[in-house]
């Protein structure tokens, strides 16, 4: 059920202010255009940015200094030892 | 793009490679891990994660698979209102072949003429009740990471005006499962893996208690090779020192906090009720149902359902495979009576169940 491929936004359609529109993000998987709400995002998302996304709905946006972060974290790891060995 | 060149270092086989040499290094003597998503469990088998893990540590697939720990009670009203006429059950595609107690699934109830669509949302299904005078009930199945897509599609509804869409809810949270399991003494777990995207709701927070209370190792972790493996690293690293820590190997999705918008939304339209588990059993609070103003969306409700306790199907060992109790071959009807075109329990039906990925993959 959980989709782990990031998805890169192109647009953001509809007003956050009116009650009866319903914003989404217009996102790029594997080459086709298709829309994921906003409903319950974590952080509003530019165009350019990543989305997770469950169900058609975005749950958070990827920030890619912090996605950097998480692999030089494990990168780390996976050379700790060897640095030691040599 | 930055964001392929991480996604390709995040399944770099050397790096993965050294990643399982640490572990090797590490683990001196026999430990077993729980993954407790379904997702995960899935991940570990297509990424040959295994292959990779020295023999003392051995992984076990915990209650993480929404359909799977549906109970059979619940499996039955889903089929029961499909079978009535006006009704239009919208539902994910994975609950389909799931067996209720008479051995009826929905996608043969479909073929004698119950009007069922497959929706890879629940606001497709709000828009098929849009367009229809006919009833439209969605069963909403899901943790932490689908129940505010459900809340959302809700508040929709309830602004929307539209009166004949209904929600037949079985939603269950992660934390009271996994104390009701830890609790259980004949359950020998050294660590937990902790699922990605529920915790990207729920925050590294939510398992403190847990970790202290139970003094087990906590670590949430992403879905790709290297995710998991430094997860594992840092369980066994955890473990070997004699700490029960929360560690967190997903900080590009999971916060500490985690997403306080999308829970707003879920306690918005739900509330705690306890709720019945396949294999674990009743465990108080572990539920969420709507909130008594939302009642009019309430598929229970609107057609007077009650609820029957139901045994499991015979024969199945779900309920200990469900608790990591058992693995899928040591069931006597895994791959026998028991196969992905023909299932016999939930686990061998869901795309996330443990028996179904044993049999993709071949068991091991
Ligand atoms: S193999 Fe089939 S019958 Fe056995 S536990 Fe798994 S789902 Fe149940």
């Amino acid at each position: 059920m959980c989709l782990a491929i990031p998805m890169r936004v192109h647009e953001v359609l509809g007003d956050p202010g009116d009650p009866l529109t319903f914003p989404v993000a217009v996102v790029d998987e594997a080459g086709v255009r298709k829309e994921v709400r906003l409903d319950i995002v974590d952080r509003w998302p530019v165009p350019g940015d990543y989305l997770i996304v469950h169900a058609g709905f975005a749950i958070h946006t990827l920030d890619a200094e912090e996605a950097e972060t998480n692999l030089k974290l494990m990168r780390e790891m996976a050379l700790h030892v060897d640095r030691q060995d040599n | 793009m930055l964001i392929d060149r991480i996604t390709e270092g995040l399944r770099d086989p050397e790096l993965a490679g050294r990643l399982s040499r640490q572990i090797h290094d590490a683990a001196t003597r026999p430990l077993r891990l729980m993954e407790v998503c379904g997702t995960h469990t899935m991940a570990i088998f297509r990424h040959g994660i295994r292959s990779l893990l020295p023999a003392e540590v051995e992984l076990i697939s915990g209650p993480g698979c929404p359909v799977c720990v549906t109970s059979a009670g619940d499996i039955d009203q889903i089929i029961d209102l499909a079978d009535r006429p006006g009704v239009i059950l919208a539902t994910f595609g994975d609950l389909l072949r799931v067996p209720g107690s008479d051995c009826k699934n929905l996608a043969e109830a479909r073929a004698e003429g119950a009007n069922v669509e497959i929706v890879y949302s629940p606001a497709e299904a709000l828009k098929i009740a849009q367009a229809t005078d006919r009833t439209v009930v969605f069963p909403a199945i899901g943790f932490e990471t689908t129940i505010p897509v459900i809340a959302a599609t809700a508040l929709e509804a309830r602004q929307k005006g539209i009166n004949n869409f209904k929600l037949l809810v079985s939603h269950k949270v992660v934390p009271p499962a996994l104390y009701a399991l830890l609790g259980d003494p004949e359950l020998a777990v050294d660590g937990l893996i902790c699922p990605g995207h529920v915790s990207a709701i729920i925050g590294e927070k939510a398992y403190e208690p847990l970790a202290a209370k139970f003094h087990i190792p906590c670590v949430i972790a992403g879905f790709e090779p290297m995710d998991i493996l430094s997860a594992i690293y840092l369980l066994v690293r955890q473990i070997q020192d004699g700490q029960a820590r929360v560690e967190n190997c997903y900080g590009r999705v999971v916060s500490r906090e985690g997403n306080p918008r999308a829970r707003a939304m879920i306690e918005k339209v739900f509330e705690p009720c306890d709720a019945q588990w396949r294999g674990l059993g009743a465990i108080p609070g572990s539920g969420l149902a709507l909130r008594p103003d939302f009642s009019d969306l309430d598929a229970r409700t609107a057609f007077g359902l009650v609820f029957h306790d139901v045994p499991e199907p015979k024969g199945c060992r779900c309920g200990e495979i469900l608790t990591g109790k058992v693995k899928p071959p040591q069931c006597p009807l895994f791959n026998t009576r028991c196969t992905p075109t023909r299932p016999v329990g939930p686990c061998m039906v869901s795309s996330e169940g443990t028996c179904a990925a044993y049999s993709k993959y071949g068991g091991l």
